[in-house]
């Protein structure tokens, strides 16, 4: 893609739970075609963030600019999906009752998703080949026809992957991709996002930090809902602030375990 | 390359066979049974038998529309009575006005208003003399009154259990508007001692005969567009909606246009089989209409099987017929069975007798069968609530 600068921008954005501050005054960008991994300790805003961007979650105040001048905020849930974000969630969300086929075709960018066209609307060749190419590069070629809610979990994310891929989104946002699966399922995730970080831009939330590392190459850290710090991997790792929060509750952590 | 619609298609061949012999014995063969044979012999379908069926089948296509929305999309609504009940008085008021000076006390006007002291025929009356009117408003009604109720709901984002609710409450509502004397639509008797319709008389077998032929191609013509709706990439996105509502939103799907979308046909189809229903029975009251009918035309999906079209037809005919033999003989334990065959499905088949005939067959077969026709409860349950 040939497009520079960013492709989200928040500035000064707010998400107020009745005083309890999930975003501070949250400034964050992502760069076309950038991989970039928010990591920060349990109930930094990680997945607020995303809520946001997403629209799922309106902000008290705060600008949320997608590509050069879209302004996020006004926009409903499958309006943003339209523009070209497209989100998995951090609890595989598929649809247990239709195939893996029938997943991946109902997710399938379409120029309408309306009530007319999809009760109209036929499978065109062009589709099927890319959804057959999915299901290559997701590896469920061999279960395209059974039925989602037999997956495993491993499979299920991958599913969930694979719809996210065929919205077509220039920006792809991942939660916690790797939470329950095997190492082999981890390591072939990565392998996965990366091949998708050369024609997308990626956010993805994590906490396995051997992940991170693997896939990692901007790190944005997130605490109390701001950044508080960003950078390679190594350079984050070694931030005394980093350390701190990280450190501090581990001590606190082990502070719990050694009193019970 | 997978073929992605071959187990499709070998079950809609299997189903459409099944359609064509059921269409054939339901349309010419318990006509002819009914006409041909002598009275006395054991071949013949008695009038009141016809008539009777009739009665089930409209329900049938309720039950249809009510799947559609319960059985495929996930949404519980309690308060399909009052569509039904709206078609029916559209057609009843017609009827109402073309008993004329047939009436008991000899007046232009219904009976009820003659008792009431209404001296002139209210004004929203009027339309209902022409026929065609009336017809279309028992479609029209109801559809525009789901659109209206629907709308506002869904875009609130309104699901499970409160939109069971609400519709529930909407049905208690309808309820008191019709049983008050003011609405002037008949009050708790409602309207009934229809004489004849577009010059035939209701009376006659060959009148309710007719009736009955037209029930069973509007039941027809409302399963082909229900099966078209579930075959249809619509369809998967209301089972979508059932398994992950979140992920069709995060799909570029507005989930609130494609729940409006079904409730609306849901409720046209309960118009329609309101319209049906009135003038075969001769009565509608708003007895018919309230929350405990409402409640058991949910029984009727669930007991054939929610998530099937043949599910919602085997239910609304089979609970309705037995209620009509039991109550026949043990009039004071209806309730009590119906109630029973609730629970009985909930906790020993909740796929409905669709899933059990499966589950039976599949034993016979021995492992022959694997893909089940209806889809499973795993999630189906949580979300219908």
């Amino acid at each position: 893609m040939a497009e520079r600068g960013s492709i989200i921008y928040l500035e000064g954005v707010t998400v107020d739970y009745d005083g309890f501050k999930a975003l501070n005054r949250l400034n964050f960008i992502v760069n076309y075609n950038e991989l970039r991994v928010v990591i920060g300790p349990n109930g930094a805003g990680k997945t607020t963030l995303l809520d946001v961007i997403c629209g799922k979650t309106k902000p008290a105040e705060g600008r949320v600019i997608f590509g050069k001048d879209v302004d996020l905020l006004p926009l409903r849930e499958h309006e943003i999906v339209q523009l070209g974000i497209g989100r998995k969630f951090q609890a595989p969300s598929i649809y247990a009752n239709l195939t893996v086929w029938e997943n991946l075709d109902l997710s399938l960018k379409r120029e309408s998703k309306g009530v007319v066209a999809t009760l109209l609307g036929k499978s065109a060749q062009a589709e099927r080949d890319r959804i057959g190419r999915t299901l290559e590069t997701i590896g469920l070629a061999d279960c395209a026809q059974q039925r989602a809610g037999s997956l495993s979990h491993g499979q299920k994310q991958w599913l969930e992957i694979g719809m996210v891929i065929l919205q077509d989104p220039q920006l792809i946002m991942v939660d916690e991709p790797v939470a329950g699966m095997t190492d082999k399922e981890t390591e072939q995730t990565g392998v996965l996002l990366q091949s998708l970080a050369e024609k997308h831009a990626i956010i993805v939330i994590e906490h396995d930090m051997a992940f991170v590392r693997q896939i990692a190459r901007i790190v944005t850290v997130l605490h109390e809902g701001a950044v508080i710090c960003e950078g390679p991997v190594d350079k984050v790792q070694s931030d005394p602030k980093v350390q701190e929060i990280y450190l501090g509750h581990r001590k606190q952590k082990n502070a719990h375990a050694a009193a019970g | 390359m997978p073929m992605p619609d071959a187990t499709t298609i070998a079950r809609d061949r299997g189903e459409g066979l099944l359609f064509w012999l059921t269409g054939l014995v339901l349309l010419v063969g318990l006509p002819v049974l009914n006409v041909l044979p002598d009275p006395e012999s054991w071949l013949h379908v008695s009038d009141f038998a016809l008539n009777r069926f009739g009665k089930f089948l409209c329900f049938a296509i309720l039950a249809l529309g009510l799947d559609l929305i319960w059985g495929y999309t996930g949404i519980l609504s309690l308060g399909h009575g009052v569509f039904f009940g709206l078609g029916a008085y559209a057609i009843g008021m017609h009827l109402m006005l073309t008993i004329g000076k047939e009436s008991v006390y000899g007046s232009a006007l219904p009976d009820f208003m003659v008792w009431n002291q209404v001296k002139e025929l209210p004004l929203f009356w009027k339309p209902f003399y022409s026929f065609s009117v009336s017809v279309a408003a028992a479609m029209l009604v109801p559809t525009l009154f789901a659109f209206v109720f629907g709308f506002l709901a869904f875009r609130s984002r309104i699901k499970g259990v409160y939109f069971a609710i609400i519709t529930q409450a909407l049905a208690l509502c309808a309820w008191l508007v019709f049983n008050r004397n003011e609405t002037n639509l008949g009050g708790t008797n409602g309207l009934t001692d229809f004489k004849q319709i577009l010059g035939f008389r209701l009376s006659e077998p060959g009148t309710q005969r007719a009736l009955y032929i037209l029930t069973v191609l509007c039941l027809g013509a409302a399963y082909v567009l229900c099966r078209w709706i579930i075959g249809s990439r619509t369809g998967r996105v209301l089972v979508a909606i059932r398994d992950s509502e979140q992920r069709v939103l995060f799909s570029g799907y507005s989930p609130a246009n494609y729940k409006l979308f079904v409730f609306v046909v849901s409720a046209a189809l309960a118009g329609v089989a309101g319209a049906l229903y009135a003038p075969q029975v001769g009565i509608i009251t708003p007895a018919q209409i309230g929350v405990l009918p409402s409640l058991e035309m949910v029984i009727w999906v669930a007991v054939g099987g929610r998530g099937t079209l043949v599910g919602a037809v085997l239910g609304a005919v089979g609970v309705n017929w037995s209620r009509s033999v039991l109550t026949n003989y043990f009039p004071e334990l209806w309730p009590f069975f119906l109630g029973g065959l609730f629970i009985a499905v909930v906790l020993l088949f909740p796929d409905g007798l669709v899933g059990l005939f499966a589950h039976i067959r599949e034993k016979w077969a021995a492992g022959g069968i694997t893909r089940k026709p209806a889809p499973s409860s795993e999630t189906g349950g949580q979300e219908a609530q």
